[in-house]
């Protein structure tokens, strides 16, 4: 193993590290804004599901080294993320098309 | 004659990927519609209810909170036990490995003292709307842990013998079997909050 391989993967290791503190604050984070904030519901649910997206990047980012992913990869991903929010439109869809008795 | 598989190891000159790495991110792919339909549904069924209970009165928020650590903690020693492989430090990849299958483990455990609680209390599938989605979702994320459970322990185990003949290979099987419990990871990071907060 050469001493650059090495010192790359040292790099690495440095920043799973700190994702994994981030990633543990951002959980205490997130149950304690719930008790402790009295915010409106939907306050509560932007607030927590931001808070998901960012521990859901940094996974994805750094554990799953899609940071430094091949294009292809984000083609697949892009067109995945298109298509779901897609799917999660239709409820939003079907509830502004309800009949009204 | 034995037929070499192409593109293990060495990347396709077309995609820049090997046929592994394309292959894991596809089947994640059709992993993310597999939740997001069950997502869109709990949208709906929420949405549509006149009344929706709070999580955290029905589910163990503690319990919860602490099974998310374990699932992190897992993710985390999942990537160490490639990083492991890549500083050619077989040991420690045993060591990381066996700690990510027995962090699965003890998530099954909570998971099962959560679900024997509510069971207990005759708190069903078919109780409420809400428990409905609940076990749903938890349950095929429950079956998603056992999957990679099983694989993690195959490489931990059996399959470790291509590290001998094939390193590369082997460090390559590892990551795409990381690749897919980190993803089971970031599933639980969205439930934890949908589920037991909102």
């Amino acid at each position: 193993m050469s001493d650059d391989h090495a010192l790359n993967i040292d790099r690495h290791v440095r920043t799973y590290i700190t994702v994994f503190v981030a990633l543990l604050c951002l959980t205490v984070i997130t149950v304690a804004a719930n008790f402790m904030l009295h915010l409106s519901v939907a306050g509560t649910i932007t607030l927590a599901l931001v808070i998901a997206a960012i521990k859901g990047s940094l996974v994805a980012c750094y554990f799953m080294h899609l940071i430094s992913e091949r294009k292809l990869i984000y083609w697949v991903l892009g067109f995945t993320v298109v298509t779901f929010f897609g799917m999660l439109l239709i409820p939003i869809l079907t509830e502004s098309d309800k009949i009204h008795y | 004659m034995e037929i070499e598989i192409p593109y293990t190891v060495h990347a396709r000159p077309d995609t820049g990927l090997t046929n592994g790495k394309i292959g894991i991110w596809l089947f994640l792919a059709s992993e993310v519609m597999l939740f997001g339909a069950l997502f869109a549904t709990y949208i709906i069924l929420r949405v549509g209810a006149t009344t929706w209970p709070r999580g955290h009165d029905i589910l163990n928020v503690p319990l919860a909170t602490f099974n998310t650590t374990v699932l992190i903690s897992s993710s985390v020693t999942m990537v160490m036990a490639w990083a492991s492989l890549m500083r050619k430090q077989f040991g420690k990849y045993r060591l990381f490995m066996g700690m990510t299958i027995l962090l699965g483990g003890v998530f099954l455990v909570v998971k099962y003292f959560e679900y024997s609680h509510k069971f207990e209390h005759h708190l069903f599938p078919s109780t409420s709307t809400f428990l409905a989605i609940y076990f749903t979702l938890t349950g095929l994320h429950m079956l998603h842990v056992i999957g990679g459970m099983v694989v993690n322990a195959y490489f931990w185990g059996p399959g470790a013998k291509l590290w001998k003949t094939d390193p590369v290979h082997f460090a390559a099987r590892v990551e795409h079997s990381g690749l897919f419990w980190h993803f089971v990871d970031l599933v639980w990071i969205f439930l934890f909050p949908v589920l037991y907060l909102l």
